[in-house]
């Protein structure tokens, strides 16, 4: 019971800090001081405190999707497993149903980009779902192998495997479904290489370009819901990491968490030292990712 | 008893529209004692078909058909599995016909359509049922001409002629193939009736043309994808719940088909497993991405039935693959995904074909990118498309995820078992999850240009939402998608003994289909997902401030006056995917030269033409055309030449009984 509890807290309180912790690198970089750690938690507090604008042209679509986003994130969210601990929501087929929540949330969200009827609005979500096309493949690929590392098609322990099974055969599979997901990560948040959230110019933009129209509470509910997803990725990645450092079965708790931020510096570092990519050649990298997986799948089953 | 009551409702349904047909008198053209005779044919033949799948009965009745030396018809789980979406959608297709093509409108052609579509049930109905070869081609072909009436049902259309031109001569196609396959059942087993083979009856190579046969023969009517090349023209150019049963419907025909032979068969090996997992993977895949690539709603629709055939045969395939090689579990798991999603996709695409009748209806156009708004206009039609869209997608907590989850364990079950299923999961996991996302951008392209945003067109933002008798079918329909997708748990004993019927003849142990996958959790999960979605929208007050003020324009980046020419169309929508894919799609585009300082005003366009119709078997007609040119010198169309040739024949004829050899031999004698 109390691990439900402390994993259902970590889920709902620490995903603003991933975004402070990402600012805070890049200033470092830029050698600016940049906002404070928290800014993010103001961000979203303010947000959810002021009044909304809402067109004439839209309808209950427009204020679904960001609802339906943080839902089925926070549902996708129960089904990983923080550290060692178990997740609250366990059954055999959850992989399944954890890869479509997030096309549920894509559809929902998408759909309310369309619903203000706004060129940029439907620009942006030409890009999420067209991006989704190959980012969906790689992650089945991924969790292929993990299935098959584990014997099992349950999260938990398939998440669990790569630590405790750890042998030098999975060695290679494992780094290289390591590529594809956190290459996946990146695209599904968001960040640099794939997306740019802090351009000043919409036509280049993916993400921020479906939101435009949302404001107050509902862009609270988007930013949050985001900042969850990038939570909720960065542990499956960080599953699949930590055989690869030393003393994996240490990774407990606490320290997951902290290596949790460590992913999000990670990110941070990657979005200072790389430009973001021509948007015609992000379907490449996404590629890329998806031949990574799927090769480690084809490794593990020579 | 439950057998009586399914002859019963052909007996009703293939009588119902016959008072409209033949007699002049009845008012309104006999509509109501069609509709009348449907829904009553619909609550026999369901209750039939329920009793019998709960009861788990076998029945069998010989008919006394003289001519071809007996007939049968059986009632059994897998036949009454596949009798429900025949009566359900049969039954509810009449109901929207009330306001969708009512009497007053079409006077002429609104009672050939009536007729026919009892006829079309019946057929269905009696192939379903029949434990006789040539009871099911009896079946086969009232379906399949029946059919042809109704995609042709406005002649008065180009467009409507060449369609059904087209379904006619491949429906042909189908019953050549299986002429043959009967011709050969014949000869190997010694008589028509349609039990289970014994294992020695066939040769390697017999059994491998019957099983090549089935496919063929089958695949054209399911829309396998070479094969499928009828299937857009029909279902686009037919009346909206025309188009809801034969996609819902009639194709899956083709799958019962295909499942009853093969259990008919003994049994087939690995190779053909393979292949229809293969070739149902081809189908998804290039389903949904010729269907990215239409700006016609029905049309779209029509390329994503390509899509689910293919999901259905990729479960076929694991199950044939299951029984080749011992696996009981992925027999139960790909069977079982490969039924229910029958199920489902007769519920959801007879739903979203509705629906863009309903579209088509109110705003006088099936182009995508003359429509836009209609949300607003049509509340009801909008949010029964959006869950159609949201099943046909394969998201939880609808039904398509359900199905698409059995197929996806199932898959994944030859990674984590013993050696020797990496194969299947290799080929259908990354297939699966590409094509869901695919199918996710093409509905997500759907919603937003027809249903969202501003309308494009005076006619479409002078759309109104359609009648009740239109709004009745899709309402149930809804209904049945949110009810299996939230409580899959009770179609279970359904699939269990559907699953058991078609293992019959093997010595495979059969498991439940909840024993390997924990459907109970699913209404777990759709509740969690209810509670989070209404918790944070009372939190949030969102319904208040929606409903509060509302003059204010789309942002739009600060642009003052947004004009809904400057939303993303359909066409725009799908450019970025069909332009990744054109070494498959080969999108064709009409571009203008634009010169000078001042260009006059001019227009572009693009289209993606089907694959095989448009590139593979017209040209190749053509060519046989030219080739055979030379015959137009005999066929001038004038009846003293034909007769001339009927007489040219006789002689001809005559001649043969000449005694050529005795004459010869007399000469030779001399």
């Amino acid at each position: 019971m109390l691990e439900i509890l402390i994993h259902i807290a970590v889920l709902l309180l620490i995903p603003p800090l991933l975004p402070g912790v990402i600012a805070k690198t890049k200033a470092w970089f830029a050698g600016r001081s940049g906002p404070p750690l928290l800014q993010p938690y103001y961000d979203i507090a303010k947000c959810l405190r002021r009044g909304w604008v809402c067109s004439k042209t839209t309808t209950w679509i427009f204020w679904a999707g960001p609802v339906v986003a943080l839902s089925t994130t926070l549902l996708a969210g129960l089904m990983v497993p923080l550290g060692r601990a178990s997740a609250p929501i366990a059954f055999t087929g959850d992989l399944v149903l954890f890869a479509y929540l997030f096309g549920l949330a894509r559809f929902f969200t998408t759909s309310a980009a369309l619903d203000t009827g706004s060129a940029f609005e439907g620009m942006g979500a030409v890009r999420e779902v067209t991006l989704a096309c190959f980012s969906e493949p790689a992650l089945f690929f991924a969790l292929m192998v993990l299935a098959k590392i584990s014997g099992t098609l349950s999260l938990t322990p398939m998440l669990h495997a790569p630590a405790t099974a750890f042998s030098v055969g999975i060695a290679a599979p494992l780094t290289l479904i390591l590529i594809g997901l956190f290459i996946v990560l990146l695209a599904e948040t968001c960040r640099i290489p794939v997306d740019d959230p802090n351009t000043h110019l919409e036509l280049t933009m993916i993400h921020e370009a479906m939101v435009l129209d949302h404001s107050g509470p509902l862009f609270g509910l988007i930013l949050y819901a985001a900042a969850m997803k990038m939570l909720v990725l960065g542990m499956v990645v960080l599953h699949v990491l930590v055989p690869f450092l030393p003393g994996r079965e240490l990774w407990r708790g606490p320290l997951f968490l902290t290596l949790l931020l460590a992913l999000a510096v990670g990110i941070g570092v990657v979005e200072s030292v790389m430009a973001r990519l021509k948007m015609r050649h992000v379907p490449y990298l996404l590629v890329g990712a998806m031949l990574s997986c799927g090769f480690g799948f084809i490794l593990l089953i020579r | 008893m439950f057998l009586i009551l399914i002859l019963l409702a052909i007996i009703v349904a293939a009588a119902s529209g016959l008072p409209g047909f033949v007699l002049r008198r009845p008012k309104r053209g006999g509509e109501g004692i069609a509709v009348a005779g449907m829904l009553c044919a619909a609550c026999a033949g369901l209750a039939g078909a329920v009793g019998a799948l709960l009861g788990h009965g076998v029945e069998t009745l010989a008919l006394k058909w003289p001519a071809v030396g007996g007939g049968s018809v059986g009632l059994d789980a897998l036949s009454a599995f596949f009798l429900v979406p025949v009566f359900l959608v049969g039954g509810l297709g009449p109901v929207y016909g009330l306001g969708y093509w009512p009497h007053r409108r079409h006077p002429a052609n609104g009672r050939r359509l009536r007729f026919f579509w009892g006829v079309l049930v019946a057929g269905m109905a009696l192939l379903v049922i029949a434990r006789h070869a040539l009871t099911f081609l009896l079946g086969w072909e009232m379906m399949a001409l029946s059919a042809f009436f109704l995609v042709a049902t406005e002649d008065h259309r180009s467009a409507s002629r060449q369609a059904g031109w087209i379904y006619l001569i491949s429906t042909h196609c189908c019953t050549l193939a299986l002429l043959a396959l009967f011709a050969v059942w014949r000869q190997a087993t010694g008589s028509f009736d349609m039990v289970p083979a014994a294992l020695h009856t066939f040769g390697p190579g017999t059994a491998s043309l019957c099983v090549g046969l089935v496919l063929v023969g089958f695949g054209v009517k399911a829309g396998m994808m070479p094969l499928h090349f009828w299937l857009p023209g029909a279902h686009a150019n037919a009346p909206s719940h025309v188009s809801a049963i034969m996609s819902g419907v009639v194709i899956k025909m083709g799958i019962y088909g295909m499942v009853r032979w093969c259990a008919l068969l003994p049994e087939a090996p690995v190779a053909w497993g393979e292949l229809v997992l293969l070739l149902g993977a081809l189908s998804s895949v290039l389903g949904v991405l010729f269907a990215i690539g239409q700006h016609d709603l029905k049309r779209l629709l029509a390329y994503h039935s390509v899509e689910n055939i293919g999901i259905i045969l990729m479960g076929f395939g694991l199950a044939l693959l299951g029984r080749a090689l011992h696996r009981p579990e992925w027999v139960v798991l790909g069977l079982g995904a490969c039924l229910l999603h029958v199920w489902n996709h007769s519920l959801f695409k007879s739903l979203l074909f509705l629906c863009a009748g309903a579209v088509a209806h109110a705003a006088g156009t099936r182009q995508m990118d003359r429509l836009g708004g209609l949300a607003r206009r049509m509340p009801w039609t909008a949010v029964a498309f959006l869950v159609g869209a949201v099943a046909i997608c394969g998201l939880p907590p609808l039904n398509g995820f359900v199905s698409e989850w059995l197929l996806y364990i199932g898959l994944l079950k030859g990674v984590t078992g013993a050696a020797g299923g990496a194969f299947a999961a290799l080929v259908g996991v990354p297939v699966l999850a590409m094509t869901g996302a695919l199918a996710l951008a093409c509905f997500v392209k759907v919603m937003g240009t027809v249903f969202l945003g501003e309308p494009r067109t005076l006619r479409a933002a002078q759309a109104h939402e359609v009648s009740r008798c239109e709004r009745l079918p899709m309402a149930v329909l809804v209904s049945g998608c949110v009810f299996i997708g939230v409580c899959p748990s009770l179609a279970v004993p359904a699939l269990n003994a559907a699953v058991s019927c078609w293992l019959q003849g093997s010595d495979l142990a059969v498991t439940s289909v909840a024993q390997a996958v924990p459907l109970g959790v699913i209404p777990l999960i759709a509740l969690l997902l209810f509670v989070c979605a209404a918790g944070i929208v009372w939190r949030l007050r969102l319904w208040k401030e929606a409903a509060a003020l509302r003059d204010r324009l789309t942002w739009d980046c600060g642009y003052a006056r947004p004009d809904a020419r400057m939303q993303y169309t359909a066409s725009s929508f799908a450019r970025t995917l069909v332009s990744l894919f054109s070494g498959v799609l080969k999108p064709i585009e009409h571009r203008p030269q634009v010169e000078g300082l001042f260009p006059m005003p001019t227009h572009t366009h693009s289209h993606v033409d089907e694959a095989v119709l448009d590139r593979v078997l017209v040209p190749a007609a053509r060519k046989v055309e030219a080739a055979f040119i030379w015959l137009h010198r005999f066929q001038r169309g004038l009846t003293q030449h034909y007769v001339l040739y009927v007489l040219l024949m006789l002689l001809m004829l005559l001649c043969t009984l000449c005694p050529f050899r005795h004459w010869v031999a007399v000469w030779l004698k001399q």
